[in-house]
C-alpha cells in the first residue's frame, strides 16, 4: 500500500487561450468548453470548437464530479503517483491525476471529486479523489 | 495500378551501434544514410529525394547541407516513431509522380548517450503543444499513458500481464540470435513478472530498451529498382491515421492502426491472415497487442490470447514478429521504432534475417508503427510488401 503524497508540481505556463482555465482554478473551479453550435461539451476547452471549428463556444463550469476512466500508478520516481483519464459528470474525459487516497485503492468506475492542488509558483491543478 | 505498388525498397541498412557516446548525431544520421547507400548499390549524387523527421538534427535542410545533397523533393514529416512508416510512403508516391527518383528516408539518434529518461519524465514539455497548456502539471510520462491503455483493457477485455508478458518473451527468443541486440538473453513469462513495476500494470520488461542508433531506405520506381543488384521489394499497400482524444469522447483501447491497417490492406487487396511475417511497433509490449487487434490479426479484446504460448515466435507461433528482437530486446534508435521495424520486414522478405528466424517462402509482409503517445494522440502508419 502506497499513500499518494501530495507531490511538486510542475506549473502550467497559460497563453493567451487557457488562461480564463487557469484564472478559474485559483477560485476552485473547474472549466471545460461548451459549443453553442451542437450543445456538446468537450475537454481540454478551447476558443474553437471541436466539433463545427466555429468561436461559437463557451467556456462553462464543471460540477467537479466524476469516474475514473483507466489509471497508472508511476512507481520509478521519488514520489509515486496516479495519472488517470477522469470521465466528467458532464461527458468528456480529462487527463488528471488522482491524489489523497492509498495507490492500491484505486479502481477503474470508482467516484471521484475534484481537488485543487498546489503548483509551484503557478496555479492551482485540478486532481481528483475519491468522492 | 496505385501509386504506391510503383514504389520499391532497393536499399536497407540499421547502424550496428546501440550506444554512440563518441558520435554526433549528424554523423549517425551520415552514417545510416551511408549505409542505405552502399547497399542499394548506389552513390551519394543518385539521391534526389530526401526524407527525415523530428529526430534529425537541425531540420532537414541542415541535414540535406550536412550530406551535400543535391534534392527536388523533400518531406519532413513528423509523427514520431513511426514517421518513417509515413515517409516510405510518400516516398513510392513521389517517385511514382516523378517528383524525384530515388529517395533516401532516414532515422537517427542518441537518447541513451544524452542520458534520456524516456519512460519515467514527460517527452513534451513547455506551451507549444495546446494540449500541454492543460497536461504538463499531470506528468503523462511515456510509460504511464501507454500503461493506462493497459490498464483499461485488462479491465475491458480481461487481458494479464502473463499474456503481455509473452510478448517480450517471443522478442527475447528472436533476439537471442541477433548479435547487435541489446538484450540477447531469453527470459521467461515470470522474468517480466518479476521485473519492477514501473507504471502500473506495465513491469519494467514490458518496456522497450532505450538505445542509440538509427537507419535508412531507400526507395525509387520500378523501372530504377530492376537496374540495381538487389531483390525487388515492393510496397503493395499504405495507410496512416492520426488518434486522439477527439474532445474527451474515445476509446482508450484502440489506435490509428485501425485505420491505417484498414487503408493499407484496402490498397494491397490481401487479408490480415495472408501476412506471413509482421513487424509490429514494440515500445511496450501493450503497444504490440492493441495494434495486432486493430490490424485485424485477431478481434478486438483478443489479443491477449491471441499473443499467448509463444503465437509471435518464428517457427513455431501463427504471427512471426520483430524477427529482429524489435525494440523489446535490440534496438529503439531515437526512442523510435519505425525505420527498424521496416528493415527486418525487408530483410524477411529478401531472407536476409538470421537463419533462426527467418520465415520460410516470406513473400507478403507488415510493417506497422504508433508514433508519440498511445494513451493520449498519436500517429500510425501501415506498410505492406512484397517479394517479386
Amino acid at each position: 500500500m502506497t499513500w499518494l503524497e501530495d507531490r511538486e508540481l510542475t506549473a502550467p505556463e497559460p497563453n493567451e487561450e487557457s488562461c480564463q482555465y487557469w484564472e478559474a482554478t485559483r477560485e476552485q473551479q473547474l472549466l471545460i468548453g461548451f459549443c453553442k453550435d451542437t450543445g456538446k461539451k468537450f475537454f481540454y476547452p478551447r476558443a474553437v470548437s471541436p466539433f463545427t471549428l466555429s468561436s461559437n463556444v463557451e467556456w462553462i463550469k464543471a460540477n467537479g464530479r466524476g469516474t475514473i476512466y483507466t489509471y497508472s500508478v508511476m512507481q520509478r520516481v521519488p514520489v509515486p503517483f496516479a495519472l488517470a483519464y477522469v470521465e466528467l459528470d458532464e461527458g468528456p474525459m480529462m487527463l488528471t491525476n488522482i491524489v489523497e487516497c492509498e495507490s492500491d485503492d484505486i479502481r477503474i468506475g470508482m467516484a471521484v471529486r475534484v481537488v485543487f492542488k498546489p503548483s509551484v509558483n503557478g496555479p492551482p491543478i485540478p486532481m481528483f479523489k475519491p468522492a | 495500378m496505385s501509386a504506391h505498388s510503383q514504389g520499391y525498397i532497393i536499399g536497407a541498412f540499421e547502424h550496428p551501434t546501440r550506444k554512440a557516446p563518441d558520435k554526433s548525431n549528424a554523423q549517425l544520421h551520415a552514417e545510416c544514410a551511408a549505409g542505405a547507400i552502399a547497399d542499394a548499390g548506389l552513390t551519394k549524387d543518385d539521391i534526389n529525394g530526401y526524407f527525415c523527421s523530428g529526430d534529425a538534427p537541425g531540420n532537414i535542410v541542415s541535414m540535406a547541407d550536412y550530406m551535400n545533397l543535391s534534392l527536388r523533393h523533400i518531406d519532413s514529416t513528423d509523427s514520431g516513431g513511426c514517421s518513417p512508416l509515413i515517409q516510405v510512403s510518400h516516398a513510392a508516391q513521389a517517385v511514382a509522380a516523378g517528383k524525384c527518383d530515388i529517395a533516401l528516408v532516414v532515422l537517427s539518434g542518441r537518447p541513451r548517450s544524452e542520458g534520456v529518461a524516456t519512460g519515467t519524465t514527460p517527452r513534451l514539455t513547455g506551451s507549444r503543444h495546446p494540449d500541454g497548456q492543460y497536461e504538463l502539471p499531470m506528468t503523462l510520462t511515456t510509460a504511464n499513458g501507454y500503461a493506462m491503455v493497459a490498464m483499461r483493457h485488462m479491465h475491458e477485455y480481461g487481458t494479464t500481464s502473463e499474456q503481455l508478458a509473452w510478448i517480450k518473451v517471443a522478442a527475447s527468443h528472436h533476439a537471442q540470435h541477433n548479435p547487435n541486440a541489446m538484450l540477447q538473453n531469453v527470459v521467461t513469462v515470470d522474468d517480466v513478472l518479476q521485473s519492477p513495476i514501473i507504471a502500473s500494470p506495465l513491469h519494467r520488461l514490458d518496456c522497450c530498451v532505450i538505445s542509440d542508433g538509427g537507419g535508412a531506405v531507400i526507395v525509387t520506381r520500378k523501372e530504377i529498382a530492376t537496374t540495381v543488384k538487389r531483390p525487388l521489394v515492393a510496397i503493395k499497400g499504405a495507410g496512416e491515421s492520426v488518434k486522439h482524444q477527439s474532445a474527451g469522447y474515445f476509446d482508450i483501447t484502440t489506435s490509428a492502426g485501425a485505420i491505417a491497417g484498414k487503408s493499407a490492406f484496402t490498397e494491397a487487396g490481401i487479408a490480415p491472415a495472408d501476412i506471413k511475417y509482421a513487424s509490429i511497433y514494440d515500445s511496450f509490449t501493450i503497444t504490440v497487442l492493441v495494434q495486432i487487434e486493430d490490424l485485424g490479426f485477431c478481434d478486438k479484446g483478443k489479443g491477449g490470447s491471441f499473443v499467448a504460448d509463444g503465437n509471435l515466435i518464428s517457427g513455431s507461433g501463427k504471427l512471426p514478429f520483430n524477427t529482429d528482437g524489435g525494440g523489446l530486446c535490440s534496438n529503439h534508435p531515437s526512442n523510435r521504432g519505425g525505420m527498424t521495424k521496416i528493415i527486418e520486414a525487408v530483410r524477411q522478405l529478401r531472407g536476409e534475417a538470421h537463419p533462426a528466424v527467418q520465415v520460410a517462402n516470406c513473400d507478403l509482409v507488415l510493417a506497422h508503427g504508433t508514433g508519440f503517445q498511445l494513451g493520449a494522440r498519436h500517429g500510425g502508419a501501415t506498410l505492406i510488401m512484397e517479394r517479386e
